[in-house]
């Protein structure tokens, strides 16, 4: 019983520490932007590699998701006689849950697992000491690139997860299903609303940066050879699709309350562009 | 990390470039000074304490040599010198100066002053040997291309490795990694030079090549009276390159002398006024399982 509670506060003061590290990598990360960009190449290198290389991966997780959510949601449906949701329903979950989830994870596997046994392996072979010695900083250095890209790509590969699954739900119900084309389209067309895809954006940028949070801060705090990079990558890959399911929770309801706001701030930007536009129609109008 | 890389990197890897200060000569101040520093790890029972309560003098100019058994904290000692870790307890002093007391950018700066070799080279394996030669000197701000690139040639033809310049670290022995390692750290003409284990992992003629190759880069810097730490338990090593040579044993000194002294107690019979400690040294001298120091087989 002593070592379950003594394991048990073990776990969570080690959760805690390393909640607060990644926290303070963030803080890191943002005190450099406000001093300097990263290295482009690096940068861009980071792109590339976790956007360009991932389209693959990313675009078969979405089709096959979307098309088999269609081929059971449809099976339900059918009997009941509304079929014509299926397409509205595939849509939904993927824009709202699926895409972002998906491409989390599926980057967290491919992108964020290559980046700790990265980082691990510099340190463990001392090669992070050698750059602080020579007073550069692993986070500017190392981090920093990494970080922007998955923040800046998850959301970009989630828009391609989301598009892919919706197309393959509707040729997966319109073309083997049999249902009808025209049906799909105006429940899909009446049912998504603009915040869909902000609820499903914003989780992705915040997903991405999660996962090179964490990922990055487990490949700095390797130790123990190979064995030490191993480990760090299992956990750091662990850490990521938990912090992502829970995250996803706790966004799913501040999102949900954040609508009415959004709905505020879209009628007022609705109503600049409106006003934008009647005063271009009205200077045309004047010969200008 | 690439060629391109280093090509933005003095532009503001957020340490401001803080090119050494010219050196004159000052022989016999203390550059570095560990006054009654611990180092622990761990907590509970499974807690070790490789660094205890060691105080050190090293004076600019010369060669301090550091032995002892294995886990005895010698390392542990160099990466307190640098700012890597934080003691415990006591104070690190470098140039004068409390390294606990100096913000990320002087720490920064203070180290600009000195380089290590690591044990395993610690070369950048996504870079080529002449892009890591190079990297100490663009991340200082240096932006002229030829005369980085000179240098770096000049480096590596003083460490024994021309003309590798495009070869990856992959592509090198054991020997040449860390030949090309101390191409790095001397690129920018350090005040500090530390080695940790130079020659662990290398056959005896290895070893005694590197061992000159420490002196010649110590008689080469001659002009920046540059002060050398060499951590190793290669004793051939030890007596070769050292003014002076302390043993650490349990995380405090047992010894503390020039090489003549430790070459004398590891000959010949011990006289009967012999200490503890002089018995010590002796074992490690004589590399004997036998004796005071104990040894976990």
């Amino acid at each position: 019983m002593l070592n379950f509670v003594t394991g048990l506060g073990k776990t969570v003061s080690d959760g805690l520490r390393g909640i607060g590290e990644i926290i303070i990598l963030l803080l890191q990360c943002l005190r450099w932007l406000t001093k300097s960009l990263p290295s482009k190449a690096e940068t861009v290198r980071q792109f590339y590699f976790i956007g360009v290389q991932s389209i693959p991966v990313v675009l078969i997780t979405g089709a096959f998701t979307g098309a088999v959510l269609a081929y059971t949601s449809y099976n339900q449906f059918a009997p009941l006689g509304v079929e014509s949701w299926t397409g509205a329903i595939v849509a939904k979950a993927q824009i709202w849950q699926l895409g972002p989830v998906l491409v989390g994870l599926m980057l967290a596997g491919r992108v964020g697992c290559a980046m700790t046994a990265e980082l691990g392996t510099m340190n463990v072979t001392e090669q992070i000491d050698a750059l602080d010695i020579m007073g550069t900083d692993p986070v500017y250095f190392l981090v920093l690139p990494r970080v922007l890209g998955l923040f800046f790509m998850t959301p970009v590969l989630t828009a391609f997860a989301m598009l892919i699954g919706v197309v393959a739900g509707l040729f997966m119900t319109v073309f083997i299903m049999g249902a009808e084309w025209h049906f799909q389209i105006s429940q899909i067309k009446e049912w998504m609303i603009p915040y869909d895809y902000v609820q499903g954006l914003s989780k992705a940028f915040i997903f991405g940066l999660a996962v090179a949070l964490i990922c990055c801060r487990n490949g700095l705090k390797t130790a123990g050879g190979a064995e030490g990079v191993g480990k760090a990558t299992t956990t750091a890959n662990v850490a990521c699709c938990i912090a992502i399911l829970i995250l996803n929770l706790i966004m799913s309801i501040l999102l949900y309350y954040f609508q009415p706001v959004w709905d505020t701030i879209a009628y007022y930007i609705d109503s600049v562009l409106l006003a934008v536009s009647g005063w271009i129609r009205h200077m045309v109008g004047a010969g200008w | 990390m690439s060629a391109d890389d280093l090509e933005t990197l003095g532009k503001g890897n957020g340490h401001e470039p803080t090119p050494p200060p010219a050196a004159t000569s000052r022989k016999g101040e203390v550059v570095i000074r560990l006054d009654k520093v611990s180092k622990g790890f761990g907590s509970g029972q499974k807690r070790i304490e490789p660094v205890k309560r060691l105080s050190l003098d090293v004076e600019r100019g010369t060669t301090l040599v550091i032995i002892g058994p294995s886990g005895t904290g010698k390392s542990v000692t160099l990466r307190l010198m640098l700012g890597l870790l934080d003691p415990d307890e006591g104070e690190v002093y470098a140039f004068g100066q409390k390294l606990s007391a100096m913000s990320n950018q002087e720490l920064g700066g203070m180290r600009r002053r000195m380089a290590m070799l690591f044990q395993g080279g610690a070369l950048f394996d996504s870079m080529t040997v002449g892009e890591n030669v190079a990297f100490p000197m663009r991340s200082m701000g240096e932006r002229d291309e030829d005369k980085i690139m000179s240098i770096v040639s000049e480096r590596l033809r003083q460490v024994g490795l021309p003309g590798t310049e495009d070869k990856m670290p992959s592509e090198l022995s054991g020997g040449m990694k860390k030949r090309a390692a101390l191409a790095r750290s001397i690129a920018t003409r350090p005040e500090v030079i530390l080695y940790d284990e130079p020659t662990t992992g290398l056959d005896p003629i290895m070893s005694d090549a590197i061992a000159d190759l420490i002196l010649e880069t110590h008689e080469s810097l001659k002009d920046t009276d540059v002060t050398s730490i060499v951590v190793t338990h290669d004793m051939h090593v030890a007596e070769k390159v050292a003014d002076r040579i302390i043993m650490l044993y349990g995380g405090s000194i047992v010894g503390d002398g020039p090489p003549e002294l430790y070459r004398s107690l590891g000959q010949g019979s011990l006289p009967d006024n012999a200490t503890e400690m002089d018995r010590m040294i002796r074992q490690f001298v004589r590399g004997e399982a036998d004796g005071p120091i104990q040894t976990v087989a």
